[in-house]
Parts: structure tokens; C-alpha cells; sequence
């Protein structure tokens, strides 16, 4: 099973049920479509709300920028690590496709820890999500990324395993597709963030 | 240990406990009877783990049943409360209860009667209609059904422990912020939702890949069936609408759980802003049930008319019109919140321009019944009294887009009397239109052409008598939701005649119960041998009823619209003589039990949540989480059927159908 040739399109007209990796590379676009309208949605709603401050602190006088570009450096190098996988399981190589999802799942934690540690000192300073309008739709947007990270972080584990205990088939090589898909977006709506939240914010 | 739960929540109102008992008690005959038949496993294996798609929708469809029956309920005690509650008799519905009784029959009616029932026919119908085997992923379909069925289970279980939200359909803040709405109604509600609201997106999902992808080979985008040219649409609607639904809810439930300050009265949170996002989702929503009621009509006349569907492009682009044009809608139901004149008359004329691709419609319907030979069966029936019903509905919908006049129609009754019109009108005739149309093709016998027809009448001359009144009394300035009003008002006797319509309408659906049930017990004298017992023209009814496991021995070859009447056709032609069949392996999916507890799974953190029981909430998380993981390091997930025993199955039904005859 290991060193199978990849992604066979040349099925038969007979066989046109059979899951060749396409349905669900297809069926996953259009899920990260709908997850994008959710994060559309919250994005909005932080529109509304950035200024409903409340006599609270705004969003200048809260973020340290520093801090947030080394975590939008470490998210971006994760991508790329990412992509570095997925050559390498084209390429059918077992441990390197290992090597390097290790190498990102290790990205991904740095910017999860980094992440957890802003809420906490925020919410130590007593600017939590109960503080103000605002800081809800702040919480939520952040927190929302965070936690669709930290589920592609738990995914990538079990895809570790799975690619330990199978190896690089097409089965394996169409999730690790998905999860490729799910971490570039990750990447794609981090920007937006950082871009409306922290940069927009500084002005 | 247990949270906020207490003995105090289970309720003490003499009708709650009388309803309690009945269902305690229904619920005990049902489990006594299958345990008493030894059905267990065979409830467990053929159905609960089933991943084929048919059984899905034939559950999605009891589902459906069930849910009507509760909503209904609830719609006899709003119009008996309001028939008799006048000047000094204020009624039996204390107004708590009432304003509960109102919330649960709106949200019943829509997330979990008409909902199921439009995926229970997507189910059953499409992947035959698009020659495939089954839907794209067959274990996400059980998984999305087992999450509709645990969010309506919440709402079942919140009439005996608890209470539910009573603050109307869509739980508007501020009323439903924990400040004003402290009990766990309101929590109730946002789990119910979504949870179902999270099937209901991954079924969208799910149906779209199918009829993208697995289309039989020669069926192109515009040679497909217009039912499934509708529900494409509809699931379009599903992907892009209801992430907005899960977002709103989220945020009112942070709102409770975290004191979070989106929609608060303090804190700079904004009470609008979240009605603007629900009716982003809300208004999408009424197209997603309605666009594959219009399918089904356009399947049913072609059928029963004899002919091909009058403008099958222009229906097909009217679809796809409707698709875009519902999401630059969503203001007109809240033209009061004061945006502005150019932007209520921007979403006015949006609201109006809808009404020309319905307009399409209603005369593709027309003209592919002018010079056909219609047979009045039951499907064609609720198709002409829905012609009607939804015209008139669509009408007063193009008056109350007109923002002046719905300032002062906003809230009334007239309004009510409007979206029950198109709703009962337009979806639930349709999807009772496609219930006894394919029946025969789920089950292998027809309904009962009597029962279904005294059960048409009913419900159309009961719909008529129950909200013709209503629009009266919507101009008499009756607004919605009241518990007890006037008899200075005048609109009395309007109320009790509105009453006697609901009546009606209960004899319609006793006779619908009947029609089943007596259609059940003689099912072998209506037994369908032939598989298309309407002469249709689509793929379905080109194999025998009720289908195969794997649906298409062979995966059909298209090259035309209506291609079931071609072939038919051309056996006609060449004198029946069919060619002999060469048959493969089929890959199929095997049965697995783990959406069924995946979504229980889920189900238990949304109880857990409800009540603050937050270690049970851990363990129900971490259990989903472990389902899904289990899950996903399966690899054993799929089988082939041998061509040699593909052959012996189809051989047995050639068998069977010869005996018959």
C-alpha cells in the first residue's frame, strides 16, 4: 500500500462512483466557502462594533504591534512549512511529509500559546470580553480563528498518525490535501485580521 | 453536579403535565412495542446506522410527521386562546405559556417540520434522479439527520424539564438577553438551533457535491431534472445562509454564557444588529424551503399533465434568479427599524423585482397544464390549489413591500396571515404534493387516491377559513402574539371563525394519518409492480419501487431532458425488446452506527449547556471529539456487491415482478 501510485484519474466510465480523492477535496472547498461567510460574519459585526468602546479602551491603546507581527510571521512560516508537506507527499516521501507537519504543528502551537497569552493579559487588566461592545467582537474574531487553529492542530495530530501507520496512499495524500486547504485559509483570514483588527486599529 | 437543574423544573400547569403524561406514555408504547416484537436489531442495524440515503429520507420524513403533529398542536392552542379570550374570559394559556406555545410552534414548524421534510425528499429523490448510487458522503448524511433529530429532541424535552424561549421564532434581543429572558428557554432554543442548524449545513454541503458530481454520464448542468435544478439552488442558499445563523446564535449565546455585549441594552451592544443578521439568514431561509417545493410542482405537472415542462430554461434561470435576488431582501422585514427612505426603497423594489421570476413560474406551471391531459390525481390537486393559494400570497407580499404601507401593517395580523399563505400555500402543499407523487417510489404501493383527496380539501378550504380572517383583521389593526385582547375591538368573531378553519384543517391532517396508516394495512392490494406507477419522465422511476440498496444496477447513460419518457419511447419503437444486461462491481458505503453517536454525543453538550452542567459538557466534547477521530483513522469504510451478485438480486426482482403479474 505505501508507495502507491497517487490520485489515479484514469477510472472508467463504470466506475464513476468510486472516490478517487475529488469528492472530498470538492466537498471541503465549499466548506471552507461556508466557513469563510462565518468569518465574513464576524468581521461585520466587528465593523459595527469596533467604536462601541463603551469608556473603555479602544483598540490603539490595547495591541502591541510587535508582538502581533511575530505571530503573523510564525502563522505565515507555518504555511509555507505546510506547502513544504505537501510537496513532499507528492513526492510520496514519508518522512519528510512528517517532518515537516511536525515542524508546523510546533508553528501552530508557538501562535496558539502567543494568542492565549494576549487574552490573558488583556482580561488580567481587566479589558476583558464583559468590559465593552467592542471587546466581545474582538474576543469572538481572534478567539473564532484561535479555535478553528487549535482543531486544525488536533487534525494534524491524527494525521501524523495516520500517515505514520499507512503511509503516503491516496486516501491519506487527499486529507492531507484538506488540511493543506484549511491551514492556507487559516492563513488567508489571518490577515484580514491583522490587517482590520491590529493595523487598522493602530491608526 | 447538576448544574441549575432541579426538581422545580419540571413543570406543574395542569396542560404542560397532561401533555407530559401523554407523550411518557406514548414514548413507553413505542419503546414496549419494539421491545415486545424483538425489533431492537433490526431498528439499530437497517435503520439508525443505515448510511443509504433513502432510509435516511424515509426518517428524515417521520421526523417531519412527528414535528407537524407538535406544531400543530400548538396552532390549535394559539387560535382556541385567542377565540376565547375576550373582555372579561382571559382564556385557559396563562400569557407565559402562551408566548412559549407561539415560540415553539414557529421555530417546530420551520427548523424541524419543514426543514426534515425538504431534506427528506432531497434524500429520498435525488441522487435517483441524477442516476447516482448514493449521496456524496453517505456517512455526513446520517451524521446531519442525527443532529436535526437531536436538535428536535431538545425541543421535545424542553415541554417536560424546563421551559422553552417565549420570545417569538427568532428570540429578538433584548428580550431573549439573559437580563430579560433568565430561564433556560431561551438556551433551549440557541442549542436546538445549533445543533440542527449545523446539519442542515453540512446536508447542504453534502448535496451540492452530489448533484456537482455525480451526475450519471450524459447528464449536463441543463439536461438535469428541474427538482434538481431546485434543490442545487436551494443548497447553495444552505452553504452561503446558514454560517450567519450559526454566527447570530453564537453571539447571543456568548451574550448569556460569557456576558459578552453584542446585542445588550449596555456595554455599546446593538439590538439591530442582530436582527439584521438573522434575517440575513431568515430571509435566504424561506427560498431554501420553498425553491424545492417549486421542483416538485414542475415534476408533477410534467407528470401528470403529459407533457414536457412549459420553459424548462426559463424555469431553470427563474431558479437561479430567485437564488441571488433572496439574499438583497432581508430589510423588508424590519422597514420600521428606521434606516432611512433610500434604504427602504432600495429593499422595496429588491422585494418586488422577486415577484417577476416567480411570475415565470406560475406560468410555466400554466402553460405546461394548457392543452395537457391532466389526471386529477392527488399531487396535481395540491398543485392547483397551490397555483392559487401562493398567488394570492405572493400578491399581499408585493403590497407589504411597498415600505409606506408596511409601517402600518407591521406586526399585524395581516403579516401573519401573509407568510402563512406563501409557507402553507407554497412549501407544505408542495411538500405534501411531493409525498403522495413519491411514495410509491419509496414504499412499492400507493396512498389511498380517496383519503388523499378528502385530505386535500380540508386542508385547502380550512386554509381559507383560518386566514382569510386574518388579513382582516391585520387592516382592524390586530397586531401579532396577543394572549388576550378587547371585545370594544370587533375582531371576535373574525377570531372564532379563524378557529373553526384550524378545525379544518385538523381533519385534514387526521385524514392524511388515516391515509397512511389505512394505505400501510393494505398495501398489497396497491402494490406498484412496474416502478413508475405515474408514468413518469424522470430517472427515478426507471428502476422498481422501492429501489435496490444500490439504487441503479446499471449507472444510466443520458443524452436528454425527461430521459426515462425517451427511453420509454424508444422501447415503444423497437417493440420493448431490451438489451441484455452486462453487469459490474458497485462500491457502496458500509453501515456504521457512528453518526448516530456522534451526534448523541453532541446532543448531551447541548443538554449540559442548557443546564450548566459544565463537566458533562467536557465529557461530551472530548467524546465528539474522540467520535471524529475514531472516525477518521477508519479506513474500512466501503465495500463492493460482485457483479454475480448484483445480478442474482436483479434477477430475484424480475422474478418477483413476473409472479406478480
Amino acid at each position: 500500500m505505501v508507495n502507491e501510485p497517487l490520485i489515479n484519474h484514469s477510472h472508467g466510465v463504470h466506475d464513476v462512483h468510486h472516490d478517487d480523492g475529488s469528492k472530498a477535496t470538492f466537498g471541503f472547498w465549499i466548506y471552507i466557502m461556508s466557513d469563510c461567510v462565518l468569518f465574513a460574519m464576524i468581521f461585520a459585526t466587528y465593523a459595527v462594533l469596533h467604536t462601541h468602546v463603551y469608556g473603555g479602551p479602544n483598540a490603539k491603546e490595547l495591541f502591541s504591534m510587535p508582538f502581533v507581527l511575530t505571530e503573523t510571521f510564525i502563522l505565515l512560516t507555518s504555511s509555507f512549512t505546510y506547502g513544504l508537506a505537501m510537496l513532499a507527499s507528492n513526492k510520496a516521501n514519508k518522512s519528510q511529509v512528517l517532518f515537516w507537519l511536525f515542524i508546523t504543528f510546533l508553528l501552530g502551537l508557538a501562535f496558539i500559546s502567543m494568542e492565549v497569552h494576549e487574552f490573558t493579559n488583556l482580561i488580567r487588566e481587566g479589558n476583558s470580553f464583559s468590559r465593552s461592545a467592542f471587546l466581545s467582537s474582538f474576543f469572538t474574531l481572534v478567539g473564532t480563528h484561535g479555535l478553528h487553529v487549535t482543531s486544525g492542530l488536533i487534525w494534524m495530530l491524527a494525521l501524523m498518525y495516520q500517515v505514520m501507520k499507512h503511509g503516503i496512499t491516496p486516501k491519506t495524500h487527499t486529507k492531507l490535501a484538506c488540511l493543506s486547504l484549511f491551514w492556507h485559509f487559516l492563513d488567508i483570514v489571518w490577515i484580514f485580521v491583522f490587517t482590520v483588527v491590529y493595523l487598522m486599529g493602530a491608526i | 453536579m447538576f448544574g441549575i437543574l432541579t426538581l422545580e423544573a419540571i413543570p406543574r400547569e395542569p396542560i404542560i403535565v397532561g401533555t407530559m403524561i401523554f407523550m411518557v406514555l406514548g414514548a413507553l408504547a413505542v419503546l414496549g412495542t419494539i421491545t415486545y416484537l424483538k425489533k431492537w436489531k433490526y431498528l439499530w442495524t437497517e435503520w439508525l446506522t443505515s448510511v443509504d440515503h433513502k432510509k435516511i429520507g424515509v426518517m428524515y420524513i417521520i421526523l417531519a410527521i412527528i414535528m407537524l403533529l407538535r406544531g400543530f398542536a400548538d396552532a390549535i392552542m394559539m387560535r382556541s386562546q385567542q377565540a376565547i379570550a375576550v373582555g372579561a374570559n382571559h382564556g385557559y394559556l396563562p400569557p407565559f405559556h402562551y408566548d412559549q406555545v407561539f415560540t415553539a410552534h414557529g421555530v417546530i414548524m420551520i427548523f424541524f417540520m419543514a426543514m426534515p421534510f425538504m431534506f427528506g425528499l432531497l434524500n429520498l429523490i435525488v441522487p435517483l434522479q441524477i442516476g447516482a448510487r448514493d449521496v456524496a458522503f453517505p456517512f455526513l448524511n446520517s451524521f446531519s439527520f442525527w443532529l436535526t433529530a437531536g436538535g428536535a429532541a431538545l425541543v421535545m424535552l424542553s415541554l417536560v424539564l424546563g421551559e422553552f424561549a417565549a420570545t417569538g421564532w427568532l428570540a429578538y434581543p433584548p428580550l431573549s438577553e439573559l437580563r430579560f429572558s433568565p430561564g433556560v428557554g431561551v438556551d433551549y432554543y440557541i442549542w436546538a438551533l445549533q445543533i440542527s442548524g449545523i446539519g442542515t449545513l453540512l446536508s447542504g454541503i453534502n448535496f451540492f457535491v452530489t448533484i456537482i458530481k455525480m451526475r450519471c454520464p450524459g447528464m449536463t448542468m441543463f439536461k438535469m431534472p428541474v427538482f434538481t435544478w431546485t434543490a442545487l439552488c436551494s443548497m447553495v442558499l444552505v452553504i452561503i445562509a446558514f454560517p450567519v445563523l450559526t454566527v447570530t446564535l453564537a453571539m447571543l449565546g456568548l451574550d448569556r454564557y460569557l456576558d459578552m455585549h453584542f446585542f445588550t441594552t449596555d456595554f455599546g451592544g446593538n439590538q439591530m444588529m442582530y436582527v439584521n443578521l438573522i434575517w440575513a439568514w431568515g430571509h435566504p431561509e424561506v427560498y431554501i424551503l420553498v425553491l424545492p417545493a417549486f421542483g416538485i410542482y414542475s415534476e408533477v405537472v410534467a407528470t401528470f399533465c403529459k407533457k414536457p415542462l412549459f420553459g424548462y430554461v426559463a424555469m431553470v434561470w427563474a431558479t437561479i434568479a430567485i437564488t441571488v435576488l433572496s439574499f438583497i431582501v432581508w430589510l423588508h422585514h424590519f422597514f420600521t427599524m428606521g434606516a432611512g427612505a433610500d434604504v427602504n426603497a432600495f429593499f422595496g423594489i429588491a422585494t418586488m423585482i422577486i415577484s417577476i421570476p416567480t411570475g415565470v413560474k406560475v406560468f410555466s406551471w400554466l402553460f405546461t397544464m394548457y392543452r395537457g391531459r391532466i389526471t386529477f390525481s392527488v399531487p396535481m390537486l395540491w398543485l392547483i390549489g397551490f397555483l392559487i393559494t401562493f398567488t394570492i400570497g405572493g400578491m399581499t407580499g408585493v403590497l407589504m413591500s411597498v415600505p409606506g404601507a408596511d409601517f402600518q401593517l407591521h406586526n399585524s395580523l395581516f403579516l401573519i396571515a401573509h407568510f402563512h399563505n406563501t409557507i402553507i400555500g407554497g412549501v407544505v402543499f408542495g411538500y405534501f404534493a411531493g409525498f403522495s407523487y413519491w411514495f410509491p417510489k419509496a414504499f412499492g404501493f400507493k396512498l389511498n387516491e380517496k383519503f388523499g383527496k378528502r385530505a386535500f380539501w380540508c386542508w385547502l378550504v380550512g386554509f381559507y377559513v383560518a386566514f382569510m380572517p386574518l388579513y382582516i383583521l391585520g387592516l382592524m389593526g390586530m397586531t401579532r402574539r396577543l394572549n388576550h385582547y378587547d371585545a370594544s375591538t370587533g375582531w371576535h368573531p373574525f377570531l372564532v371563525v379563524a378557529a373553526m378553519g384550524a378545525a379544518i384543517i385538523a381533519c385534514g391532517i387526521f385524514f392524511q394519518i388515516f391515509d397512511i396508516v389505512t394505505s400501510i394495512i393494505n398495501h398489497k392490494k396497491s402494490k406498484d409492480t412496474t416502478g413508475d406507477p405515474w408514468d413518469g419522465r424522470t430517472l427515478e422511476w426507471s428502476i422498481p419501487s422501492p429501489p435496490r440498496f444500490y439504487n441503479f444496477a446499471i449507472t444510466p447513460k443520458v443524452d436528454s431532458l425527461d430521459a426515462w419518457w425517451k427511453t420509454k419511447q424508444k422501447l415503444k419503437e423497437n417493440g420493448g425488446k431490451k438489451e441484455q444486461p452486462h453487469y459490474e462491481d458497485i462500491h457502496m458505503p458500509k453501515n456504521t452506527g457512528m453518526g448516530f453517536i456522534m451526534a448523541g454525543c453532541i446532543f448531551v453538550v447541548g443538554f449540559a449547556m442548557i443546564w450548566h452542567i459544565f463537566w458533562l459538557a467536557i465529557v461530551g466534547l472530548v467524546a465528539t471529539i474522540g467520535c471524529v477521530i475514531a472516525r477518521a483513522l477508519d479506513y474500512d469504510t466501503d465495500y463492493y456487491v460482485t457483479a454475480a451478485e448484483v445480478e442474482k438480486l436483479e434477477n430475484e426482482i424480475q422474478a418477483e415482478i413476473s409472479d406478480r403479474k
